[in-house]
């Protein structure tokens, strides 16, 4: 099954390679790994896909927990998340053959951030099923898919979850800003869905 | 030894040479004795060493000094210490780092590096070590400046402690050795660890195993490495001494509770005694105690204690529930979690469970083999036993590995922690002699005994040297059976007895410990044993013995891989073999 970790670690050189090791020592294959700054300085956050087996969460969670440099793992496959891709698909077309594409953009929110003679762009931020069935409707159609580049996904729980270690630890947290209230926008209830497995 | 000058004050911020720091930052750590090999990346370190009122012993192989280090520590308790140049001198210590990783021993490996300038380069005996040793170390840490070695060797030795001990590597570029900065030894003091999460022994689940532990009928407490490195040897024995919980050993964890106490069964697993894993086989509750459940000890897990219920007190969270599905898991300090445990459990009487183990050895019994007649062949099990009454079990034995460490194991009785040292985890051949050094100057009072075999002798031989040029007074026990025993014993009882490539050949060993001036002795009969042994003990300096023991003797009882615990091989009952398992006399 598919397990998704958020891990929040040091701001260092070769961390990222450390936490890889980690799953290649376990023979474990990571779908996807997002790596960018958290609301902390000095402190990366990472969402980690990986196909594991249902039990091996706990394990790896604590594996993960060795490495001196991760601060704190959350395995949020049992939460309510808000899950998000993005990706970039460059499409083979020409001024005569844009327009259906342009259609299939609208249908899926997604926007044309290139347009070149020969060729668009588009990106598109979903949940993987959302983006997976852009590409396989253009895949069916006329134009030729160039290239995608994905990011992976990006996890973060809902509600006023925060890590607790970090707070234990005092590194910088961010300025003090009073608490928004929740607030979920028609898209978002469209492709949200609780389970990161879900299509939609 | 001349006199060298006491530490600078460490107190108030000194400039000095990142070389001189890393010395000044060991020596507030309470270093007196590393281990190593000087080179041309850590020639700066060398040259402040000089200033420095710490002990460098010289290794012939930097693998040994990894495995000094690491005998050091297990001897002491106390951070081993080994130091090596850049390249082919890291990456010598590599087996000794994993040897020390998989057994949980808290040692600082601190390389020399190529100037920080070069790195990336493939400069002349560049290697990257931090790349090397990320998977077999605690942690790494590359360091390119003087102001950053004290504290990153601070919180290397805090690493190196703290929770599961294990080794951590610091890599020091030459440019970083040779500038200067600020040293203050008290400001360099690392942050306290991040708060685990995982760590946890709730109330509720204490509760619940203190209803297990008093409601079993048959409970069986199994004693890890874990005991001696919380410190829980107390706290282990007034358990099984309140509700008579005999004891099993892992390997690691012998010494953690006496050999000779009533309720120690001895070891378990693939080479434990018949009553240890029949008695884990019909157990209703296994207490888990600083231990992982490792393969050698759980033979096939589908039929592992099956009727056991099975509480886990383990400080690493990754170890639960790995290899065996427990019913409790106590995560955290084993010493701390017992003292918690101990005023729920009051003092029994009697138990009929005890009584049943005892039964249990009648038929596999009574292993001590003094009176057993030898038929002129001499046994290593014969010598192991000879040298356990001569040491009266008081010395500190370190082994090799195969079979003489199973042997030792079996017929030598440690009532004492930390007095058996062997690579249990990795299995390294060739560990034995130069953690022998390790151990003997960690503790220079303690009679310290190497037995190892001829092939893992040989694989390090070349540190008699070092013992000379240290003036140790080690005693050397090689047994020498001209085989890879351990493997030949595989290869007669799972490849149907054909050899490949394990007859071995060795030089007069005798001749080499004489070579390096060091007096030895050879005995092939079992009246000599103890009169070479009395000899070694009483010459005041290195001793060598060059045991000539039985060729294709085996050692039993053994589990098969993918046999279950209570499916063993026994050692055959015609009559020929004086080391029968029944009480019978042959």
């Amino acid at each position: 099954m598919l397990h998704t970790f958020v891990a929040l670690v040091e701001d260092k050189p070769g961390v990222l390679t450390r936490v890889a090791s980690l799953f290649r020592r376990l023979n474990i294959n990571i779908i996807s790994l997002t790596v960018g700054h958290s609301e902390r300085s000095d402190v990366s956050r990472m969402t980690i896909v990986a196909e594991a087996p249902a039990g091996a969460g706990h394990r790896i969670k604590a594996s993960l927990f060795k490495l001196e440099n991760v601060l704190d793992v959350d395995d949020v496959g049992q939460f309510s998340c808000v899950v998000r891709e993005l990706a970039l698909i460059k499409v083979a077309a020409t001024q005569q053959s844009r327009a259906p594409i342009f259609q299939l953009a609208e249908v899926y929110r997604a926007r044309i951030v290139d347009l070149a003679p020969e060729s668009l762009m588009l990106e598109i931020t979903g949940v993987a099923a959302k983006i997976e069935g852009l590409i396989q409707v253009l895949s069916e159609g006329d134009n030729p898919i160039l290239e995608v580049s994905r990011t992976g996904r990006m996890v973060m729980r809902r509600g006023q979850h925060t890590s607790r270690v970090l707070e234990a630890m005092r590194v910088s947290s961010p300025e003090e800003e009073p608490i928004i209230p929740v607030t979920i926008s028609e898209g978002d209830l469209e492709v949200f869905s609780g389970d990161p497995n879900h299509p939609l | 030894m001349t006199e060298k000058p006491a530490i600078p004050a460490a107190s108030q911020p000194t400039r000095l040479t990142g070389a001189e720091i890393v010395w000044a930052t060991l020596a507030g750590e309470g270093v007196r004795t590393v281990f190593g090999y000087p080179g041309g990346a850590i020639l700066p370190v060398y040259d402040a060493l000089r200033k420095y009122p710490i002990r460098h012993v010289l290794v012939r192989h930097e693998q040994s000094a990894a495995h000094m280090a690491d005998g050091y520590a297990r001897a002491s308790g106390r951070v081993g210490v080994a130091v090596a140049t850049s390249g082919p001198g890291a990456t010598n210590l590599v087996t000794g780092i994993a040897t020390a990783m998989l057994d949980s021993v808290p040692m600082v490996c601190i390389t020399g590096q190529i100037s920080s300038k070069l790195l990336g380069t493939d400069a002349f005996q560049e290697v990257d070590i931090t790349g090397i040793t990320l998977p077999i170390t605690k942690h790494n840490y590359i360091v390119t400046r003087p102001q950053d070695i004290a504290p990153v060797l601070r919180e290397a030795f805090l690493i190196a402690r703290s929770g599961r001990p294990g080794p951590v590597l610091v890599d020091i570029t030459k440019d970083a050795q040779q500038a200067s900065a600020d040293f203050d030894f008290e400001a360099a003091a690392p942050s306290p660890h991040r708060p685990h999460p995982m760590l946890s022994a709730e109330h509720d689940a204490i509760s619940e195993s203190i209803a297990l532990i008093l409601g079993a009928k048959r409970p069986i407490i199994l004693a890890g490495h874990g005991i001696l490195e919380s410190g829980a040897m107390d706290q282990i024995r007034t358990l099984a001494e309140r509700l008579h919980i005999p004891v099993a050993s892992t390997l690691l964890g012998i010494g953690a509770f006496p050999a000779s106490h009533d309720l120690s069964l001895g070891m378990m697993g693939m080479h434990g005694e018949a009553w240890v894993n029949q008695a884990i086989q019909q157990s209703d509750l296994l207490i888990a105690c600083g231990m992982r459940f490792d393969d050698r000890v759980t033979g096939v897990l589908a039929s592992y204690a099956p009727n056991a219920k099975k509480i886990h007190i383990e400080i690493d969270p990754s170890e639960v529930n790995k290899n065996v599905k427990v019913d409790i898991a106590l995560v955290g300090d084993l010493r701390e979690i017992l003292e918690t445990i101990l005023p729920h459990i009051a003092p029994r009487k009697d138990s009929a469970w005890v009584r049943a183990v005892n039964a249990m050895k009648g038929d596999a019994a009574v292993r001590d083999i003094k009176n057993l007649p030898d038929l002129g062949h001499l046994y290593a099990a014969h010598v192991i036993h000879d040298l356990w009454r001569a040491t009266d079990g008081n010395a500190i034995v370190v082994t090799d590995v195969g079979q003489h460490q199973m042997w030792e194991a079996q017929y030598y009785k440690h009532d004492s922690p930390r007095t058996l040292i062997t690579s249990g985890g990795l299995g390294t051949m060739g560990y034995a002699l130069p953690a022998a050094i390790g151990a003997k100057l960690a503790c220079p009072e303690k009679e310290v005994w190497v037995i190892a075999g001829d092939g893992g002798f040989q694989m390090t031989s070349a540190e008699l040297s070092t013992i000379v040029q240290e003036h140790l007074d080690i005693n050397i026990a090689v047994m020498n059976n001209g085989f890879l025993g351990m493997v030949r014993q595989w290869q007669e009882f799972i490849y149907e007895g054909k050899y490949s490539c394990v007859k071995i050949l060795s030089p007069d060993f005798v001749k080499l410990a004489d070579a390096h001036g060091i007096a030895g002795a050879s005995v092939s009969k079992r009246a000599d044993v103890l009169p070479a042994v009395e000899t070694a003990r009483n010459s005041g300096a290195a001793f060598l013995i060059n045991f000539m023991v039985e060729k294709e003797d085996a050692v039993y009882p053994m589990i098969a891989p993918g046999s279950a615990l209570d499916e063993m091989i026994r050692r055959p009952s015609n009559g020929h073999n004086p080391l029968l398992e029944t009480s019978e006399e042959p």
